[in-house]
């Protein structure tokens, strides 16, 4: 285990940002930390990457702990800290090299690590600007790069994707990925596109309390109640047939041709809906099966409790 | 404690901070000691460097707060303080890289003044005709001001993410340690503690030390000063923690 969170409660004066939290992960893993603004996902991490200490409660980071061994436990981490801070007023090929420097390394190793840290972040047109110089996307990429300078086992990222293009969304991705083949990743975001493309497992934390550890697969599953299927035929279909369809409980009419079938069942539907068009002589030109979205699953986890 | 060190010097070589600091203090100085008629050497006649290190303190007093101003308060401000201390550096590593800086820049500042020590030398008549015990004993006394000067400003900076009130807090506090003391142990209302107010004081273990004389209780003022303001720095860093 690379990342053990135990019984983790931080409260700042008489309000609880995080109460009793736990959860793991492991090495190759890429952990989604989801939640809604104010839950508690930035402390957390503050509390693993040592910037802050939790009121009780601990954190392993490949077996060292943060109350006993914190400089230790700073070494294995790679951190980016909400909002990516950086030191504006210096080159990237210096700050990426400052960061090095302050992980210990030096000389040739050093040299050779932020070099390889600018190729494959993509900054060897931008490595001799300022940071201050730089647009939002390649700041983020610095701060991803600083994070990494040290080759660390742990990667903590807090929303490494706000503010971004959809490219370089894209590009950003594509890193994450790459990088977290034999590291442990754990990553904040409110963007629920990007955890069904990277996470392996997702952690949803809600009020200070985690709602969801699972898989992202059965995150989905498990949550789902109902399913939605989008026809479109050629030319009108008469709506009450629709209704006779087996397993449908809910039609809407979303445009003449254009209908929403709701199903509360397992079966799928989609095959009867096609049967049904054959033998009426109506063509079929559109069937789409609408799996619940993460984002519903979270909509459905972070509701606010009465 | 290293790297934090050189990436503040850097920073004032890279900003020009270095440079304005260095010729502000040698033009004031310079001025003072030289050109202006009230108090130059030249036509006061005594081959001394009072002007020097009576002065000193008091553009030491604005200069040293403007260098330090921006060590944490900038750093809360940006975030990057949260950078700073989730990499394996201890508080110490980091308030002692930026206090040494900054005091680099300070005796850096001060370097260029030996050369008033060999013109006013040579100008003496006979030549040599100076008191060089004082002068080495004041030159150690207004650095270890400047150590002091600077565990301060440092002090006031960790205190607020704002530089104008870390700027203002640090010019006050070294103004009532240097003159303040010795100022209010005048008063008539003291009685026998007078000269122990007195001896709060910077400017009274620092005219003790200008005449020359290394006594270790001045000596031990300065260190402990210095070490006491650090202290209370590292216990402002430290109270993230609480």
């Amino acid at each position: 285990m690379s990342v053990v969170v135990s019984q983790l409660t931080k409260e700042f004066g008489e309000q609880k940002a995080i109460d009793n939290i736990s959860f793991e992960a492991k090495k190759g893993e890429i952990i989604g930390f989801l939640g809604p603004n104010g839950a508690g996902k930035s402390t957390t991490m503050k509390i693993a990457t040592c910037y802050i200490p939790p009121t009780s409660g601990t954190v392993t980071v490949c077996g060292y702990d943060i109350h006993t061994s914190p400089i230790e436990v700073r070494k294995k981490i790679g951190y980016l800290p909400e909002h990516n801070p950086l030191y504006v007023d210096m080159y990237v090929h210096e700050y990426l090299k400052f960061i090095g420097n302050l992980h210990g390394l030096r000389g040739k190793a050093l040299k050779d690590r932020s070099d390889m840290m600018i190729g494959m972040c993509g900054l060897t047109q931008e490595q001799n600007k300022l940071i201050d110089s730089l647009s939002k996307g390649y700041r983020q990429r610095v701060g991803l790069a600083q994070a990494l300078i040290h080759d660390p086992e742990v990667l903590i990222l807090d929303e490494p994707t706000t503010g971004l293009d959809p490219n370089q969304l894209v590009e950003i991705r594509n890193l994450i990925q790459e990088v977290s083949k034999n590291k442990t990743v754990i990553f904040s975001t409110h963007i629920m596109q990007e955890v069904q493309a990277l996470c392996s497992r997702v952690v949803v934390i809600n009020n200070g309390h985690i709602v969801a550890n699972d898989p992202l697969q059965e995150l989905r599953t498990s949550n789902k109640k109902i399913t939605k299927v989008t026809v479109e035929f050629s030319s009108p279909m008469d709506i009450e047939l629709l209704r006779a369809v087996d397993g449908v409980n809910k039609v809407n009419q979303l445009s003449e041709t254009k209908y929403a079938l709701f199903s509360d069942k397992d079966q799928d539907i989609r095959q009867t809906v096609f049967q049904l068009a054959a033998k009426e002589g109506i063509p079929l030109i559109g069937i789409n099966l609408e799996e619940e979205s993460i984002e519903q699953v979270f909509h459905e986890l972070t509701k606010p409790t009465e | 404690m290293y790297t934090v060190f050189i990436k503040e010097v850097n920073y004032f070589l890279n900003t020009l901070i270095a440079y304005i600091v260095i010729s502000v203090f040698l033009t004031a100085i310079g001025l003072l000691m030289w050109v202006f008629p009230d108090t130059s050497v030249l036509s006061y006649g005594y081959s001394d460097m009072e002007t020097l290190f009576s002065f000193g303190p008091y553009v030491f007093m604005f200069l040293i707060p403007a260098i330090t101003m921006r060590m944490f308060a900038e750093e809360s401000k940006n975030g990057t303080l949260e950078l700073l201390f989730t990499r394996p550096l201890t508080d110490w590593q980091i308030i002692l890289g930026k206090y040494f800086s900054a005091y680099f820049l300070v005796i850096f500042a001060l370097i260029p003044t030996l050369l008033y020590y060999f013109t006013i030398y040579q100008l003496g008549s006979p030549v040599g005709n100076i008191d060089t015990p004082g002068v080495i004993g004041s030159y150690i006394g207004i650095t270890l001001l400047g150590g002091v000067f600077t565990a301060i400003g440092i002090f006031s900076s960790a205190i607020t993410s704002n530089q104008i009130i870390a700027f203002i807090v640090s010019v006050f506090m070294c103004f009532i340690l240097y003159a303040g003391f010795s100022s209010l142990s005048v008063m008539n209302i003291w009685g026998g503690s007078a000269s122990m107010i007195e001896q709060f004081g910077i400017s009274y273990h620092y005219n003790a030390m200008s005449k020359g004389l290394l006594d270790s209780r001045n000596l031990i003022y300065f260190f402990s000063v210095s070490v006491f303001m650090l202290l209370l720095t590292k216990l402002i860093i430290g109270s993230r923690k609480w």
